[in-house]
């Protein structure tokens, strides 16, 4: 006869105190296929942890998010935003869908040309460009966005010295309601600054001002702030048009839309309460529609969200390495998963599901990474089930920004699989190796011996 | 190491403490161990009982067991949970 699954033996003292009527339901069920594959399978293939994306997920994401758009907007184009998740293989399923490339350095301007990107459609975001960096996006006739005076005067005197007219525009920063307010990127609109910086463009004739561009926050959960941006933009647009009889192509409102995910310190899940790309459709389109532009006139409605279409394409798999107990008593769970590659977990409560059957018992856990690091702790505190040494445990909507943040740090960084529409996986970057590390350094001749 | 005789146990795995009132939830292995500790199994013999039945290997049954039985000592749960602590 086989023997029964091992569960190990728990006891929880019962609390009876107010009971939470938000609390969440902690019998959830496990999480054995991602897209038809079986989770075990995959750990199997390509090791643990293992990063897992799902392009049916990252194409339905944006299919929606351009139907909530363009139902309400006539005129609305996407840019992926390379920082989010710059794979090739991810950045290329957003090209397919039809998004350009919003991109924030020279390196990610490159990695889009090297892609096949039209330099017409690439966005040129980001505090910094370097000379070389803009005399490459004016060659290719890019959307440059000028940051700063400094970047405007360089990029007049690189317009000259190239005898070209550089599509640009300004990045405008505001009061959207939403506090700290981010004034860090362009110029600011209340105080006056970036009506100055139109006038230079404009009084000087080296370069064409075909947009108006904001970055208002990051993980917004008030869509009224777009709608307050959107409004902002529109007015600056008319009064460029009224004093300069000159057309705003375009109205870029940047990222920053939240995902599913769950912040820190919040009360309910996002996936319960973070907005949809309905609502930021709806406070950006009904801003741009009430304003005085006239209707064939409407300008084109630029945006750069990133995190919002990647973040639940993404899942992390992992390993228990152990159980233990705190001094105090408390569980404590050691994953291979750490922050050095959930860059994330500093930002959001993960969603953490066991990847095989369990029993409906569980214990408030600490969850931490491998690293030799305090700091290495996934959650804080999160309800589980009893989870062996080996189970698996699969972390959700980890799409965006770890694959871009992740770190080189004490260990090598995982493989990373795409799951096509086929349900068929492919290894999209490879798991790191000494070798990969070790080639890029270099040992003086005099540190080549030792003797210890 | 006994389990002290007023501890009143469902099948269903809960624990009730007469004595301070207070009550605890366990799943069916931890349940399978009280009865096990009421019947004054040695600690070999309920090892033994569970290596046989469950798909598990002694290393961790035994820092389970060893973890579990601290929880029931921390509790004031165990008959001989002075004696055990010296």
């Amino acid at each position: 006869m086989s023997k029964q699954r091992y569960e190990r033996p728990v006891i929880k003292k019962l609390e009876t105190g107010m009971p939470n009527k938000f609390g969440t339901r902690t019998e959830y069920q496990p999480m054995t296929h991602i897209d038809g594959l079986a989770v075990e399978k995959l750990m199997k293939d390509y090791g643990s942890p293992l990063f897992v994306i799902s392009e049916k997920t990252i194409r339905k994401t944006i299919q929606k998010a351009k139907k909530d758009f363009r139902t309400r907007y006539p005129r609305v184009q996407f840019a992926w935003s390379y920082k989010t998740n710059y794979l090739n293989a991810i950045c290329s399923i957003f090209h397919q869908e039809g998004s350009w490339a919003e991109v924030v350095s020279g390196f990610e301007y490159d990695k889009a040309i090297s892609l096949g990107v039209d330099g017409k459609k690439i966005i040129f975001n980001g505090p910094e460009k370097s000379e070389e960096d803009l005399t490459k996006a004016i060659r290719n006739d890019s959307l440059i966005h000028i940051d700063h005076l400094d970047e405007l005067y360089t990029i007049s005197e690189l317009a000259e010295k190239h005898k070209a007219r550089p599509r640009v525009a300004i990045r405008v920063n505001m009061d959207t309601g939403v506090y700290p307010i981010w004034d860090r990127f362009g110029f600011n609109y209340e105080n006056g600054q970036a009506w100055d910086a139109i006038n230079k463009i404009m009084h000087s004739d080296t370069l064409e001002l075909v947009g108006l561009h904001c970055h208002i926050g990051t993980f917004m959960l008030a869509p009224s702030a777009y709608g307050i941006a959107a409004s902002k933009l529109a007015e600056l647009a008319l009064s460029v048009e009224k004093k300069f009889k000159h057309e705003i192509k375009y109205i870029d409102l940047g990222g920053g839309f939240a995902s599913k995910n769950t912040l820190k310190g919040s009360y309910l899940p996002g996936s319960d309460t973070n907005p949809t790309f309905d609502d930021f459709a709806e406070a950006i389109s009904s801003s741009l529609l009430n304003s005085n532009f006239k209707q064939e006139k409407l300008p084109l409605l630029i945006l750069e969200t990133g995190r919002a279409l990647i973040d639940e394409a993404g899942y992390l798999l992992g390993s228990v390495i152990s159980n233990k107990r705190s001094s105090t008593g408390r569980r404590n769970t050691i994953l291979d998963i750490g922050v050095n590659i959930l860059f994330t977990s500093f930002w959001y409560d993960h969603k953490i599901t066991p990847a095989q059957a369990f029993t409906h018992y569980s214990e408030d856990t600490c969850i931490y990474g491998p690293l030799c690091m305090n700091i290495d702790v996934i959650r804080e505190s999160v309800s589980l089930p009893l989870l062996n040494k080996d189970d698996h445990v699969v972390i959700h909507h980890v799409g965006a920004y770890n694959m871009t943040q992740w770190m080189q740090f004490i260990a090598l960084r995982p493989n990373v699989v795409l799951i096509d529409m086929d349900e068929k996986p492919h290894v999209i970057r490879l798991r790191e190796t000494l070798d990969n590390m070790n080639s890029m350094e270099k040992v003086p001749a005099h540190l080549k011996k030792f003797n210890v | 190491m006994k389990l002290k005789k007023n501890i009143a146990v469902s099948e269903a795995g809960l624990l009730f403490n007469p004595v301070t009132g207070e009550s605890f939830s366990v799943n069916p292995i931890g349940t399978e161990i009280l009865n096990l500790l009421r019947e004054e199994k040695t600690d070999e013999q309920i090892r033994s009982a569970i290596l046989a039945k469950y798909s598990t290997d002694n290393p961790t049954f035994e820092k389970d067991y060893q973890d579990f039985i601290g929880i029931l000592s921390h509790n004031n749960l165990l008959e001989n949970h002075e004696e055990t602590k010296a």
